[in-house]
């Protein structure tokens, strides 16, 4: 209990087959943050956050969670964190309360106190009017929620969260938002995976960017923006036979080269700050080219890659992690 | 959000600012969460055991397989072959009716090692793993489970054969005994398919896998004919066969005439069995993941 950090890894390693998922992955995680690790699918995310909650034995390297080695002491580890997994880590085949009472009634609760314990939960997260439906009958949120819940019959003291909105609609991805700021305002540590940068922006203290097994940048989420601007500014015209004269004089007001889209009246063009947006906004109205709509956008997790590595985040060993 | 048209600009609300009532409901929950003390190794196993049977009940059409297809097979062979084998069909009912509750309990347990794959391919099994229990929990659970299962197998036998005419001299005490007898070593066999249910990719494969090892098995042993009447070389392979052995013990108990010899061997064979492939299991289940 004395170690001040959450998690400690050291030159982590896994490899299946050919393939070395997790290449040599040292973090460091204070206590009671959200720490973001941020890549695009195949990056050794879930990897290592298997590894890390003890459920797969890395080939290389050295990690501490909550001041225990995750091979030599990875009971200790297990009685002190908890894991939701990618596929939401409920069974389909129970109830939701069932779900809630079979795991109080495995962490050591009496079979009366886990189903107080589960009503108790339902109620927090919702679910109340859906206790007694099978968990394969609940939308995407829901599903979520009983997961998230699942993971605090008893409060961990480090949750693992691997891609926790991940085809969540944006209502049901706030409310999960919600729930990991209530957890970390009660001081449980959180590792975040996440393929969204603005899901890292909004929750994590600091981020870790993770690319073919490999940490390529970490710092606060502040410090990463940094390195790839604020965004993009869209722009739609009414007549595509404008798009010229507006991609040149936004070329001029913003001082970087505007990119033509797939839409013969739209253009794109990033941006450093968005005053500077908006005053270019405004120079279009005054040129009067007929603008049909704009928007900004957040940079995403490709420019931030591109930013990084100079390649954008690729897919391309997106069933690795799965498969493991 | 690498598109643009769906996201305005300053999509982000100041929620962390201000309490909702759901972050209060919630802390409410987290902070009256006090760890108790951990469970043993079998009240693990037997939430576990738990689970099995809810979901029996919450889909209880997996029990049409445990209870249709023994009514087909014992109706079949008596009224089919009874004739044909023991020139009458009341006799051979004597005959094959310890056959037919053996035959349906062992193919019962090979969803031991269906239920086991699949699961495997959920994200509740990592949860499992990470929870600070006792590792082989699950699994032990989970044949537990099936073990009710087995049971409704057997019972639905044994029923139809009285029903039928069997006449059961060992009394109702041993034919309990038999279906004890069988039931237990069903548990003992779903080991080697928790074990194939691990190494195989697919339900699919598993099941076929199991019903392979099985069907010679059991049709390659006492149950249906008298081993005298087959080829030597088949003859001694059914009388060395483990099905033979428990068929044997099994028409001994219902038929009031068993002979502990018969039954010592057959639980020789299951505890061999168990010794040998649930620590395989249960190692197999750790390497996962």
């Amino acid at each position: 209990m004395t170690s001040p950090l959450a998690i400690e890894a050291n030159g982590l390693v896994k490899t299946f087959g050919d393939t070395r998922a997790v290449d040599g992955v040292d973090l460091e995680v204070a206590r009671g943050v959200v720490y973001g690790v941020l890549g695009p699918n195949g990056a050794g995310k879930t990897t290592t956050i298997r590894m890390l909650a003890t459920l797969l034995r890395p080939d290389g390297g050295s990690a501490r969670v909550l001041g225990h080695d995750i091979v030599s002491e990875a009971d200790d580890v297990r009685g002190l964190v908890s894991l939701t997994g990618q596929l939401a880590s409920v069974d389909d085949d129970l109830t939701g309360r069932e779900n809630l009472i079979l795991l109080g009634r495995l962490l050591g609760f009496a079979t009366k106190q886990a189903r107080v314990r589960a009503d108790e939960l339902l109620v927090a997260f919702g679910l109340q009017d859906a206790a007694g439906r099978l968990v394969k009958n609940y939308s995407g949120g829901m599903r979520r929620r009983l997961d998230l819940a699942a993971s605090i019959v008893v409060t961990p003291e480090l949750m693992f969260l691997d891609e926790p909105t991940t085809g969540l609609d944006p209502r049901s991805r706030n409310q999960v938002w919600d729930i990991i700021r209530a957890l970390v305002g009660l001081g449980t540590t959180v590792l975040l995976c996440t393929q969204y940068l603005d899901e890292a922006d909004q929750l994590a203290d600091r981020i870790a960017v993770i690319d073919s097994g490999k940490v390529i940048a970490e710092g606060t989420p502040a410090q990463l923006k940094a390195s790839v601007g604020q965004g993009a500014l869209h722009v739609r015209l009414l007549d595509p036979e404008r798009r010229d004269d507006a991609a040149r004089l936004l070329a001029g007001t913003l001082d970087a080269e505007p990119q033509l889209e797939a839409d013969p009246a739209a253009l794109s063009i990033r941006i450093e700050d968005a005053e500077r947006a908006a005053e270019a906004v405004a120079e279009l109205s005054r040129a009067d080219l007929g603008l049909a709509g704009f928007s900004l956008s957040q940079p995403s997790l490709d420019e931030v890659f591109l930013a990084l590595t100079g390649h954008p985040a690729e897919d391309a060993e997106t069933d690795v992690e799965v498969a493991a | 959000m690498s598109t643009t048209q769906s996201s305005p600009a300053a999509s982000t609300s100041p929620e962390s600012a201000r309490p909702s009532s759901t972050s209060q409901a919630l802390n409410a929950a987290l902070s009256s969460a006090t760890r108790p003390p951990r469970p043993g190794p079998l009240s693990a196993a037997i939430t576990f055991g738990w689970r099995g049977m809810r979901k029996i009940r919450h889909v209880p059409e997996q029990l049409l397989d445990v209870t249709i297809t023994p009514v087909l097979f014992l109706l079949m062979f008596t009224y089919l072959f009874g004739g044909a084998v023991s020139g009458s069909t009341g006799e051979y009912l004597q005959y094959i009716l310890p056959a037919i509750l053996v035959q349906s309990v062992l193919f019962t347990a090979v969803y031991s090692g269906v239920a086991l794959n699949t699961d495997m391919t959920k994200g509740v099994v990592d949860r499992f793993r990470s929870l600070p229990i006792w590792r082989p929990a699950p699994l032990v659970g989970a044949v537990l489970g099936d073990t009710a299962r087995f049971a409704i197998a057997a019972t639905v036998v044994v029923l139809l054969g009285l029903v039928m005419g069997f006449d059961a001299s060992g009394g109702i005490g041993g034919v309990l005994l038999a279906m004890v007898l069988v039931v237990g070593f069903a548990f003992s066999l779903s080991w080697t398919f928790t074990t194939v249910g691990l190494l195989m990719r697919t339900p699919s494969a598993v099941m076929n896998t199991g019903f392979m090892v099985l069907f010679p098995l059991i049709f390659l042993s006492n149950a249906f004919v008298e081993p005298s009447t087959l080829p030597s070389a088949l003859e001694a392979f059914v009388n060395a066969n483990p099905v033979s052995h428990l068929i044997t013990a099994t028409r001994g108990l219902m038929g009031g005439d068993s002979s502990a010899g018969d039954i010592g061997l057959v639980l020789g064979e299951a505890a061999v069995m168990t010794a040998v492939f649930a620590p395989l299991t249960v190692r197999l289940y750790r390497g996962k993941g």
